[in-house]
């Protein structure tokens, strides 16, 4: 709703471009889930970046006893191999989190191209480009993850990203069409039409930042899908179990019995680690959401 | 009609795709697995066996693509689906069959909870806007969805089975047990599947609730709901009969289509739990290397879907006239 009427006001008299962004942020700021998911992927990102620094060892270092308890030495005791899991689970946020942002906007990408196209197209490519899009939509994702990594029996990242993008970016293409859609018929777009713009102008230039929010909206819910997608298939083993990822030290403690030995914190913190990043992206998403569509705002009780 | 037609011409077309995935991608992936798979099928199965298999995975060479795709399309269309490699000499079709039921049994039931569960507490939260449930679940369950499912397994695994020992540590049954019809199998078998039931009851009521309480709100606001409140109609019989009624279709639709994910749902649920369903079968397969039982998983997980979206469509039709006008 509120993209209509930021759209009617633009025609209308474009507001100063500091004002949005002053009231965006203000939004922003006034919203407890925004805030609260921010800061968690503030707080990803920066041991992701500093992880030499805080990593009390080398992550793969071979160097103490096997399946010891927590203690101050090692935060979270040491893998069935001797690793130290703490330093682990520091240097895993890189590869989780570049695999989040990569495979997110890789298949928000390919969310924009087939569903903008497809509105914008109209007619019998429409038809054809949401046929694609519907049967990639109903096709079960994680059996066929599972069986294109099968097939490929290198496991390597560029697979696993692969294999994320081919089945997450469906839905999105659905969600950008129904509003490209809706906007098709806009004096704005008309007018660009009559001024005799080319396609590929109107789409980027004139269609594409108005439908700004829904694209963050979507490549945040990407996002989201590609750390959950990643971690099933590298828990089940069908990542690169040598890389250092949450998901392969998922894998690593369910071969060791990790639960039947009793250190039940390898298991437990990359799972952690899963969940806060995720719930980080899934926050954020909700929050955008509240910001644009103040129905679903909760109510404060007087 | 034309609607009709539509559907019916994106049935055909998602079939297809899954059969041809199914054929193209052994094809596509270099130095073709499946060769490495059948020369440890070669000396064990009859000939017969072994060049229907070759030509399912591309492996005659001679034949042109185009036959090899059809005589892949003619034995699918036959029920059959080839040998497993894994529970060799048993036919895919019959191994699937002795996983299916478990899957059904655990996923359906906890689907329906959930579903029944989160539809009530989503119409609720609607209703007391601003109450207890308004202001927990939602973010409660924002962070729920964004934990992988099978590591809250992993975690109720901990606590009951380890840590509290209420509950068994895997499988569907006790191993030492025959499979019968006496209360205390039952009994068994409800104590082995509540843990992977709740495991999928916390991670997908969420979306039920979230999705029912959203449309309640919207459907609070309807003239005809404000009629009823004017009339002093009572608030259970408005909330219900007026509200919750409307307010349903979305979800009830949605009830549908998930009972055909139902396969596909929850894999790794049962890998956690070692659960002898369908999940833990695909990933036997696929550490077996049996390319053929796990084609055939897929296309049946495929296939339930599809029937799943069919009977989706039917429903709305039938309880909402504006679609089947709108056609």
């Amino acid at each position: 709703m509120a993209i209509q009427v930021l759209t009617k006001q633009e025609v209308v008299a474009p507001p100063p471009r500091e004002n949005v962004l002053r009231n965006l942020v203000r939004a922003i700021a006034g919203n407890r889930k925004a805030v609260g998911g921010i800061a968690l992927l503030t707080f990803f990102v920066l041991v992701a970046i500093l992880a030499p620094l805080i990593s009390p060892y080398d992550p793969n270092k071979l160097a103490f006893a096997q399946m010891l308890q927590p203690s101050p030495k090692h935060l979270l005791g040491t893998t069935g191999a001797g690793q130290d899991i703490f330093s682990q689970l520091i240097w895993s946020t890189r590869e989780t989190l570049v695999l989040a942002v990569v495979a997110g906007v890789m298949a928000t990408a390919i969310s924009v191209l087939v569903g903008v196209t497809a509105a914008y197209l109209g007619g019998f490519w429409d038809h054809v480009l949401n046929l694609f899009t519907d049967v990639f939509l109903v096709i079960p994702t994680l059996p066929l993850m599972i069986v294109i990594s099968a097939y490929a029996q290198n496991h390597g990242l560029g697979v696993l990203i692969g294999v994320i993008v081919v089945t997450g970016w469906s839905y999105g293409a659905r969600q950008l069409r129904s509003q490209a859609l809706a906007l098709r018929n806009r004096e704005f777009l008309e007018a660009a039409r009559v001024r005799g713009e080319r396609a590929s102008y109107i789409i980027f230039f004139e269609v594409l930042p108005n439908m700004t929010s829904l694209i963050v909206a979507i490549f945040l819910g990407a996002a989201l899908y590609s750390v959950l997608a990643a971690a099933v298939l590298q828990y089940i083993g069908l990542g690169d179990s040598s890389d250092l990822s949450w998901g392969n030290m998922l894998y690593w403690a369910q071969h060791n019995g990790a639960l039947l030995a009793g250190s039940p914190w390898w298991v437990l913190a990359p799972g952690l680690c899963i969940a806060l990043l995720g719930a980080a992206f899934a926050l954020v998403n909700y929050a955008f959401d509240e910001i644009s569509n103040p129905a679903l705002r909760p109510v404060k009780k007087s | 009609m034309r609607y009709a037609l539509r559907r019916l011409e994106f049935f055909a077309i998602t079939l297809w795709a899954a059969l041809t995935l199914n054929f193209v991608l052994p094809r596509l992936m270099p130095g073709n697995p499946a060769e490495a798979m059948l020369v440890r099928f070669r000396g064990r199965a009859s000939l017969q066996a072994v060049q229907e298999m070759e030509a399912a995975f591309g492996l005659h060479p001679h034949d042109s693509i185009f036959k090899q795709y059809f005589d892949y399309l003619s034995n699918t269309a036959h029920g059959d689906l080839g040998t497993s490699l894994s529970f060799f000499p048993t036919p895919v079709a019959k191994v699937i069959m002795l996983a299916l039921p478990w899957t059904v049994g655990l996923v359906g039931t906890a689907t329906v909870i959930a579903f029944l569960l989160g539809t009530l507490i989503g119409m609720l939260a609607a209703w007391r806007r601003g109450g207890i449930f308004d202001a927990l679940l939602p973010p409660t369950f924002i962070v729920v969805s964004a934990i992988p499912y099978f590591w809250i397994g992993l975690l109720l695994l901990l606590v009951f089975s380890f840590v509290l020992r209420w509950f068994p540590l895997g499988f569907s049954y006790d191993l030492t047990d025959q499979i019968n019809l006496s209360w205390s199998f039952v009994g068994e078998v409800v104590a082995h599947g509540f843990l992977p039931a709740l495991t999928i009851v916390i991670t997908s009521i969420g979306g039920w609730i979230l999705t029912m309480r959203n449309t309640m709100i919207t459907t609070l606001a309807e003239d005809y709901v404000k009629m009823a409140r004017a009339k002093g109609l009572s608030p259970v019989r408005i909330m219900l009969n007026y509200a919750g009624r409307n307010a349903i279709l979305p979800n009830l639709t949605g009830f549908a289509m998930s009972l055909g994910f139902v396969i596909s749902g929850a894999i790794a649920v049962e890998i956690v739990f070692n659960y002898p369903g369908l999940g833990f079968m695909l990933l036997t397969a696929v550490d077996n290397e049996d390319f053929a039982l796990m084609q055939g998983l897929f296309l049946l997980i495929t296939l339930a879907v599809l029937v799943a979206i069919l009977v989706a469509d039917v429903v709305t039709a039938f309880l909402d006239p504006r679609t089947r006008e709108a056609g």
